[in-house]
């Protein structure tokens, strides 16, 4: 039976695995299908409809996400009808809110012109967060598509920034739901809903109160899941993502090791994002890892060797430091026998650092004493 | 952990204990919460706190502090009892079963209740749950370790899900959730008394050997090395002179501080290395500044035993340098020079010597991590542990009685303290306490307590508070909740100006010289 998964997508003939849907076969083929609410790990709901497709010999379009492969279907991802469609719900998304990114331009018709424009207004609060990083403006761009001033007036409720450390948005969301999804599906939080099934308006915690006083517990997801700019870290909104670089490490906190991408400007940590895709974590994160990085430019970093002066702890050079505990330690354990000596490394090191110290203690100090805090 | 994160969503059945996982490890309990919610796992919590995870619980058990082996035995009585152990994974893969079997006949149901206050019927149905589900995964962490019966809570958990053949297989094990980042890594590079790197034995002459050769010196210590533990004592015994510390902060996390802090006073010699000048640096001789995570290359080791990559993404502050670096350097003026061009350097040395990382390089991990053991450069890792066979080829059930606790409430002291973390609080709080966000979230100790003890001792929510121990006294901010339990106030460690360990007891577990930080006994007084 395997062999007869083929489907036809803009003219290539793939294989696909029984029960994939439209959308994860052409990810797996690296076919660039747009998705908006799609979020990987839950349950598809089509909502956006920007990953629509055409099916031949089917009427209507179907959304990718939401269809599955079937033998000898012909799909064709990028059709007139397709990318009219797209440009219909783009149109209509950037309408429904604050989009002014790409709201129709107060002056000229020229796209590239208006682009200087906001980017000469970089930092001021006029300019989505998002900007330069929203799924909703890559695809304004892509299919060349410009809003409309909002017919009615837009979600009006001012920024939720009383919380430490996210600012909600509500005249930016285009009520995707994958927020919702990501903290009720993912990371089973359950703190924010559509504030009405049927007709919804905004995204609400709890009976619609702020974040800090819901069942939020701040990790994050939702920011990371926001296709646009309703959902961003407080302390990183006037940061622009494309003038940082992403280093890809291990969360220095408890045991899981998420995967994190530090986003570094200047020599400075702007935010930290999940990995997606990659095992622990799989992109989720919580308060800690996404949120505690500030001890690493706190200004109550040491910088230099002290040493200890009549009571008092004074600056030194390492020469100076390094040679005192050097010729002390030599002392003692001349004195007193290598076992007068004890060394404490750390369960927050890298095995490195750890492999070092042990290795100090019994080649360099000969004994055994040597451990670390796990029991603590 | 004998099985990995993933893993968990794939248990019929999930058994958390002494881990109040929502907050400690967030992420891993988003894990079990959608094997509850979506894939309709079974989840028991035995806690004496109603902690977050209990509203996902399809039952919650309240143990009486300290008694953990009372009801695991219970629950094994009653799985012999009804012959509901997986006889074939007991008879080919285990020995000691008969004994095992003597130890828990007395700890029937009724005997169990008396004991932890666990209603018999929760015994019996539980130990059916866990024995009859087709997968069951067991997660602990500090609140079973944190004991003087540390050792024997482990191994009986480990007893109950060989018992039930709950071993080797996806969705099962006993898996220990590591606290720190790297808890698992600092014992696998041999950062204990008793064991190189890969738990090679300091007594085993081979093994001495091995790193003789390996490190070209000769006259390795062959006996057993103090605990950190014993260490801080034994300096007020005369006996440790001196005191190396890289990156951590005793005299704030360690037990009975004011007994610590007379200790560190009897040294003759502190060096302290770390990000920050803490409580423990500030009594330093001599401090070191190192530089953290962000800036610098190396591995970490999580809870599943995968090796990850840690990269360097910004430079350190001012002169500070990389922690390996500084002791190298501090051994090459010794006399026994010490240097490398890189982390990745060690990492081959490292590989060299511990055999369950020989098949781990720097470019195998470049995407994702590999779990140890993997023992050659085509091994895949070993994600579940114990599949075939044990380490020593059969498991071993461990026949466990029952130690109470050291200290127990009595006229004097009437209320049990236990210790443990808030989600946004880590450790000694040297860290997290630098991000304001965190702060405004948790900025300061309190005492959680039941309404009914509240009014009983008279204190009121939001007021502050003496909590007073045989050992020492804090002021806390008294918080009624009701995660608390009658009886029994729960303190985090994190604030040194509070610290919650001028109470606790510095009684340790004989075997793993844990101090028992879970259970001891206060009063409180306005
Ligand atoms: S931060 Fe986490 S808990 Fe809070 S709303 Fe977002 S996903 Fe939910
Ligand atoms: S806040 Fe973002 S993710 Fe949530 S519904 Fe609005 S646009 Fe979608
Ligand atoms: S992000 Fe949170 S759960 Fe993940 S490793 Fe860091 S502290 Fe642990």
């Amino acid at each position: 039976m395997g062999e007869q998964n083929k489907i036809i997508i803009n003219n290539n003939e793939l294989s696909f695995k029984s029960g994939e849907t439209i959308l994860e076969v052409a990810k797996r083929y690296n076919i660039d299908l747009p998705t908006l609410c799609h979020l990987k790990g839950s349950v598809p709901t089509g909502r956006c409809g920007i990953c629509v497709v055409e099916i031949q010999g089917m009427d209507n379009l179907r959304a990718a996400c939401a269809t599955k492969a079937e033998n000898s279907m012909i799909v064709f991802t990028e059709s007139k009808a397709v990318v009219d469609t797209r440009k219909k719900v783009i149109k209509e998304f950037l309408s429904m809110g604050n989009h002014n990114c790409a709201v129709s331009r107060p002056s000229g018709n020229d796209w590239t012109h208006f682009q200087m424009k906001v980017q000469a207004d970089d930092n001021s609060a006029e300019l989505c967060p998002a900007w330069g990083d929203c799924r909703l403006q890559d695809l304004a761009y892509r299919y060349q598509v410009t809003g409309e001033k909002p017919a009615a007036p837009y979600q009006t409720d001012p920024m939720e920034i009383v919380n430490p450390f996210i600012i909600r948005d509500s005249s930016r969301c285009i009520l995707c739901g994958k927020c919702v999804k990501a903290c009720r599906e993912i990371q089973v939080n359950d703190a924010i809903d559509f504030d009405n099934a049927d007709a919804p308006k905004k995204i609400i915690a709890g009976d619609n109160k702020p974040l800090k006083d819901s069942e939020c517990v701040f990790c994050g997801e939702c920011i990371q899941a926001c296709p646009v700019g309703a959902l961003v870290e407080k302390d990183a909104r006037f940061d622009r993502g494309w003038q940082e670089k992403k280093i890809k490490t291990t969360c220095t906190y408890c045991g899981v090791g998420c995967q994190i991408y530090l986003h570094v400007k200047d020599n400075i940590i702007t935010r930290v994002t999940g990995v997606e895709g990659v095992a622990p974590n799989y992109g989720s994160l919580c308060v800690k890892g996404r949120f505690g990085f500030n001890f690493v430019s706190s200004p109550e970093r040491l910088t230099k060797p002290l040493i200890k002066e009549n009571g008092k702890l004074r600056e030194a050079e390492w020469d100076e430091a390094l040679d005192l505990v050097a010729s002390k330690l030599s002392q003692i354990k001349k004195d007193h026998g290598p076992d007068s000596i004890g060394v404490l490394t750390s369960a927050r090191m890298s095995n490195e650092d750890n492999y070092i110290a042990q290795k100090f203690a019994r080649a360099v100090l000969k004994t055994n004493n040597i451990d670390h805090c796990a029991r603590l | 952990m004998t099985n990995t994160i993933g893993d968990i969503e794939t248990a019929d059945m999930i058994l958390v204990t002494g881990s109040n996982t929502t907050e400690n490890h967030p992420v891993l309990s988003s894990f079990v919460k959608r094997a509850v919610k979506f894939r309709s796992a079974k989840l028991v919590v035995v806690d004496p706190r109603k902690i977050k995870l209990v509203e996902y619980a399809d039952k919650w058990i309240r143990q009486a502090v300290g008694t953990d082996v009372v009801w695991i035995n219970g629950l094994m009585h009653v799985i012999i009892k009804e012959a509901l152990f997986n006889k074939t994974f007991v008879n080919d893969r285990t020995e000691g079963f008969e004994e095992l079997k003597k130890t828990v006949e007395k700890f029937t149901p009724e005997h169990v209740e008396k004991i932890t206050g666990i209603a018999k019927e929760d015994i019996i149905e539980i130990a059916r749950m866990y024995a009859t589900a087709k997968a069951a995964s067991i997660l602990y962490c500090m609140g079973i370790t944190q004991h003087i019966c540390g050792t024997d809570n482990v191994k009986s958990l480990a007893n109950l899900s060989m018992l039930c053949g709950h071993m080797g297989k996806p969705g099962t094990g006993v898996n220990p959730l590591r606290g720190q980042n790297n808890v698992q890594g600092a014992c696998d590079m041999g950062g204990l008394p008793v064991v190189f790197t890969a738990y090679q034995p300091v007594s085993n002459p081979d093994a001495v050997k091995k790193m003789e050769n390996a490190w070209g010196v000769t006259g390795i210590s062959t006996s057993p090395g103090l605990t950190a533990t014993e260490m801080i004592p034994k300096a007020h015994d005369g006996i440790i002179k001196s005191l190396y510390i890289i990156g951590e902060n005793p005299l704030v996390s360690d037990p009975d501080l004011n007994h610590a802090e007379k200790c560190f006073e009897d040294l003759e010699f502190l060096v302290v290395q770390d990000l920050f000048l803490t409580e423990t640096a500030q009594k330093a001789d001599v401090v070191l500044p190192s530089t953290c995570f962000a800036e610098k290359d190396g591995t970490f080791s999580n809870t599943e035993r995968r090796v990850q990559r840690v990269r360097k993404a910004v430079e350190g502050p001012g002169d500070a340098k990389i922690d390996w670096a500084i002791t190298c350097d501090i051994a090459s003026r010794m006399g026994y020079p010490m240097s490398y061009n890189s982390s990745e350097d060690i990492f081959e040395e490292i590989r060299i010597v511990t055999p369950s990382y020989a098949g781990i390089t720097y470019d195998r991990i470049d995407k994702t991590g590999i779990h140890w053991p993997c023992p050659s450069i085509d091994h895949p890792g070993t994600p579940i542990l114990h599949s075939a066979q044990f380490t020593r080829g059969k498991g071993l059930f461990h026949a466990i009685d029952f130690i109470p606790p050291a200290e127990e409430p009595d006229n004097e002291y009437p209320l049990n303290l236990t210790t443990g973390r808030v989600i946004y609080q880590y450790h000694t709080g040297t860290m997290t306490r630098k991000t304001e966000g965190l702060n405004e979230r948790a900025p300061e100790s309190f005492v959680e307590i039941t309404q009914k003890d509240a009014d009983k001792y008279n204190v009121k929510n939001g007021k502050k508070v003496r909590v007073i121990s045989r050992r020492g006294e804090i002021e806390v901010i008294v918080q009624i909740s009701p995660k608390a339990v009658d009886g029994t106030v729960f303190i985090p460690f994190h604030y040194a100006e509070a610290a919650a360990n001028r109470l606790t007891n510095g009684r340790l577990d004989p075997i793993a010289k844990i101090p028992e930080y879970k259970v001891c006994a206060v009063k409180l007084a306005s």
